[in-house]
């Protein structure tokens, strides 16, 4: 019904990474207290400016968001729920005309919203409410205004960070066949889509955006691309001449469609900590062809920066054990980082999800054995989070409090997820989100 | 289907979470997709508490869907029933399990568990969380309270009765020497109500000095064993009608226990709840005695001193849950002198209480769940004071108008570290200084209004014992650019229907129509929203 498969189907394919075998990767199913997708839309609508989202789905749905995002500052957000209620299931209201009696009410409103994306539930996948041909009548009726498109954040079929996936995807999806953009698309006037061009895919904060279009500029990358850019009318041109690199671990289906389209996608670690974001940069520049002298130019400063601001927290983190419960994706990143760069021993790296392709190169860079849990059974993983008795355990709200009242010292991951933590100039931020709960548990031990 | 930006309540499972997260020894079980477990961090993060709401979720994804969901959800049950052991199960489905009909209830009683299980039927799409907790402590109530003929005919039954050693709620038990003392419960306290916490302290301290004693309070705290000794209480405290008015009734039906009706806020408002008790339990109206617990609340000592002269007439607007905003508006008029300008709620449930309150201030209430209809009145009545939930908070922010809460929805801010009920007599001192404390003192307020040319001091300013928080060119703007909107939301006041008939759709829909002429103000008023949302952001 539609048009985003869950990622889940990638990730249950067998492991053909020969090289991730030195780890031990393990399966666990049972409750998982882990966010839906539709979480996502917290930082997605604050990067897309003229963006709307609007839930279809329960007054769960309204809830969730809200106090998922923890402080309810926004006078008007740019996301709202179409609550769906009991005469929309009785079917005594049509639920598609309510839908877009909602959706008027809604631009009215609202003339400031260029892109509308219809945001399907657990209950609206349920209730087969077809948001895609919803999103194509409402494209119709309020054409060129506003485009409105459709993805799911509903539970049953992401997971956190997997909404950002599902909403990025129809956004390619949306795109038009590279062949109709020919001679149009004016920011590519020299030879359109005719020269190679790198594409950056995934949620950046603004800053971190601009740091490393400066790194490209230096590298002598000068129309390096960021999708989702910031606003909605800015879309990538994407066809066969066309490179990308992930800045984030979650995007599989996003990928999928952006290669579906002919471009490559450019193997590298995520951008995370100093060794991750120079092997990132050096994947753009070896398929560029820059050489190393250039690229060597363009890194060292940022890098040596970052490496500084790193090692301020290695005192407080080597040798520490630390425990991740599975949140965003980006725990296997995070581990690695961890790991190699601030000396801290991995007791269990839990992940929803490991799209093993995507992460080939951060496999190969955890140490042997380390213990990886791929989906969750959260009483059993707490009782042995409570057997490990690790230094810091990284985990959801939902846990967090419970946790330190045990005497654990926690990081809650979704700060992770709302903070600029990708690059060289953020690397020691990121090192810091690790030590200061630490640090503040020795301040203010008795 | 209807648009919501914000909502004041979730949905009824919630609800249900509240009474189970505050009990000792329930277990919830409840059928819900991956997400769901959302609501955890309510509790453990707004309410700050250190464990886990004692809820299982099955987090069912699109995979099970095609298989056996039912099975998942029975596997859960035992599961939880086995590693939590709890004295009671509650079972149910959130707003999807509730769709894929795998009926909960039916499979957990086919279980045959030796521990009672207590099926919960909570329609997600037309109900809302205060009574999803009402109807939860009702049928938590119906189904472990058993009908023993003995108890119910109250005073006799005192004597013989076994108490239950292990209960929290276990007060002395009355020696066959000593006169029996008449008994209350006190009812409708859950996890993250507003203050709660300190109202049960300070509403049970009192009841006891009025020499009465308490049977159970429920479900804060409560065991299992306490809720089966509820009929042997001679009459209930409903403290908070919203969750547990079904109860008290149903108690009150069944075992002729009557419960009281005054809600314990403010000076008069305890005097007159400690009245209430009194004939209830059958006990003589002891003046002096009253008197004498009533010296603690130095409010009405406060508000009577020359110091407050300029509290008089002061515009203000309250809006929350029915109780609370019942309650404040007395005591905003009654005991503190201010004017009420605006009343209202979102329980739509208690619509007729809050109209009759309305009426005495000479107002037609407000009813709606839709913030933005309440921030529309606000802009309209020019209140100096608001009284309200989250909400209010961010919209008064808005507007540059000193606000307080005193109802739920309420953030971390509103779960204070210190001893702060809002009812009793320590509740009308804490009241007192609450409202009073965002307001510009009198002799300021004065001295402003005399030098207005002054460079430094003039109306923008804000209170000095409040820095930085002054009110920006911008905001003091906002008020006559909203108008034609206003003019709309009050004509639709009356308008209003019963809840049964739907107004939840038809008044949103209203609302969120702006004639054309307004439409351009809107979205002035937007921009301008986004931005300063944005700054605060940063």
């Amino acid at each position: 019904m539609n048009s985003v498969i869950p990622i889940a189907s990638h990730s249950r394919l067998p492991n053909t990474n020969p090289s991730a075998t030195h780890l031990d990767i393990r399966h666990e199913r049972g409750q998982r207290e882990v966010f839906c997708g539709l979480t996502g839309i917290i930082w997605l609508h604050r990067k897309i400016q003229d963006a709307f989202f609007l839930v279809v789905g329960s007054r769960t749905c309204a809830h969730l968001v809200q106090s998922a995002a923890g402080v309810m500052i926004f006078a008007e957000p740019r996301f709202g729920t179409a609550i769906i209620d009991d005469r929309d299931l009785s079917g005594i209201a049509d639920a598609n005309e309510e839908l877009d009696r909602v959706v008027n009410q809604l631009l009215k409103r609202r003339k400031d919203i260029k892109t509308l994306f219809l945001v399907g539930s657990c209950p609206s996948e349920v209730i087969k409410l077809d948001l895609s041909r919803a999103a194509q009548r409402l494209n119709v009726q309020f054409n060129p205004g506003v485009r409105v498109l459709n993805y799911s954040g509903s539970g049953i079929e992401t997971t956190f960070t997997q909404g950002e996936d599902a909403c990025l995807a129809s956004i390619v999806e949306s795109l038009p066949a590279p062949s109709l953009l020919a001679g149009s698309h004016s920011p590519h006037l020299a030879g359109p889509g005719q020269k190679k061009r790198l594409l950056v895919v995934g949620t950046l904060a603004d800053v971190v955006e601009d740091q490393m279009q400066r790194i490209f500029k230096d590298m002598g990358l000068l129309d390096v691309e960021f999708f989702p850019g910031r606003n909605s009318q800015s879309l990538p041109l994407i066809n066969e001449n066309t490179v990308f690199l992930l800045a984030q671990p979650f995007l599989a289906d996003t990928a999928k469609r952006i290669e579906d389209k002919g471009a490559k996608r450019l193997p590298a670690p995520f951008p995370l900590g100093s060794e991750g974001t120079s092997e990132w940069f050096k994947a753009a520049a070896v398929s560029f062809g820059i050489d190393e002298k250039t690229l060597e130019k363009a890194l060292f400063a940022p890098r040596q920066r970052a490496q500084i601001a790193i090692a301020k927290h290695k005192a407080m983190l080597e040798n520490r054990k630390i425990f991740f419960f599975p949140d965003s994706q980006l725990e296997i990143p995070l581990a690695r980082f961890l790991s190699r760069e601030l000396g801290m021993r991995l007791t269990e790296v839990g992940v929803p999800y490991i799209h093993r392709q995507h992460l080939a190169q951060e496999l190969e860079l955890l140490p042997a054995q380390t213990l990886i849990v791929e989906g969750q059974h959260v009483e059993q993983q707490l009782d042995r989070c409570e057997q490990a008795q690790p230094d810091l355990v990284v985990c959801g709200l939902g846990l967090a409090n419970p946790l330190e009242a045990k005497g654990f010292t926690t990081k809650w991951s979704i700060e992770l997820v709302f903070t600029p933590i990708q690059g060289f100039d953020q690397a020691g931020d990121l090192a810091e989100l690790f030590s200061r709960p630490l640090s503040r548990k020795e301040k203010i031990a008795a | 289907m209807q648009l919501t930006l914000w909502t004041y309540e979730g949905p009824p499972h919630i609800g249900a979470m509240r009474v189970a997260t505050c009990m000792k020894d329930v277990h919830y079980v409840l059928h819900a997709p991956q997400g769901d477990t959302y609501a955890d961090l309510l509790f453990t993060m707004i309410e700050r508490l250190p464990k886990r709401p004692p809820v299982t979720y099955t987090t069912f994804q699109a995979r099970d869907l095609g298989g056996d969901t039912a099975q998942l959800f029975i596997d859960a049950v035992l599961q939880a029933n086995e590693r939590f052991k709890p004295n009671a199960l509650l079972v149910g489905a959130s707003c999807t399990a509730e769709l894929i009909q795998d009926d909960p209830g039916g499979l957990a009683l086919g279980l045959n568990l030796s521990t009672p299980v207590i099926p919960l039927d909570l329609p997600a799409y037309q109900r809302k969380e205060n009574w999803g907790s009402a109807e939860t402590l009702y049928h938590l109530i119906r189904r472990l309270v058993k009908r023993n003929p003995v108890v119910g005919t109250t005073q006799k039954v005192h004597a013989q009765e076994s108490v239950d050693p292990a209960s929290q709620n276990n007060l002395q038990p009355p020696s066959t020497q000593q006169p029996v003392r008449p008994k209350c419960n006190i009812l409708g306290p859950t996890a993250l109500g507003f203050r709660h916490r300190d109202d049960v302290v300070e509403i049970s301290t009192l009841i006891e000095n009025l020499g009465i004693e308490i049977n159970v309070i429920a479900p804060m705290n409560a065991c299992v064993s306490d809720i089966e000794r509820l009929p042997l209480a001679d009459f209930n405290v409903v403290l908070y009608p919203e969750t547990a008015q079904t109860a008290a009734l149903w108690l009150e039906r069944e075992f002729k226990q009557p419960f009281t009706k005054h809600i314990p806020i403010g000076h008069k408002g305890t005097i007159a709840f400690i009245r209430e008790v009194l004939g209830l339990a059958k006990l003589p109206v002891d003046e002096p005695l009253i008197e004498r617990l009533s010296k603690r609340s130095k409010a009405s000592w406060y508000a009577s001193s020359v110091d407050s002269t300029y509290l008089t007439n002061k515009r203000v607007f309250i809006f929350g849950d029915a109780s609370h905003a019942i309650a404040a508006a007395r005591v905003a008029s009654e005991e503190m002198g201010f004017k009420v300008v605006g009343l209202g709620t979102y329980s739509r449930e208690f619509a007729r209480e809050i109209r009759e309150a309305a009426k005495l201030y000479g107002l037609s209430a407000i009813i709606t769940d839709d913030y933005l209809e309440v921030e529309d009145h606000i802009a309209e009545l020019h209140p100096e004071l608001i009284l309200g939930t989250q909400m209010e908070r961010h919209i008064a922010k808005r507007h540059g108008i000193p606000c307080t809460v005193i109802s739920a929805p309420m953030h971390v801010q509103d779960f204070p570290a210190r001893y702060a009920p809002q009812m009793g007599f320590e509740g009308a001192n804490v009241l007192f200084d609450t409202w009073v404390h965002p307001l510009m003192m009198g002799l300021e307020e004065h001295l402003l209004g005399m030098f207005r040319e002054d460079f430094e001091f003039n109306d923008s300013s804000a209170p000095s014992h409040l820095g930085g928080a002054k009110k920006t060119a911008d905001s003091a703007a906002l008020t006559p650019h909203s108008e034609p909107l206003l003019n709309e939301a009050k004509a639709q006041m009356n308008t209003e229907g019963e809840p049964t008939t739907g107004p939840a759709q038809t008044e949103s829909q209203q609302g969120l129509s702006p004639t054309p002429s307004s439409q351009q103000k809107v979205s002035e008023l937007i921009q301008h929203w986004t931005r300063e949302a944005e700054l605060e952001l940063k």
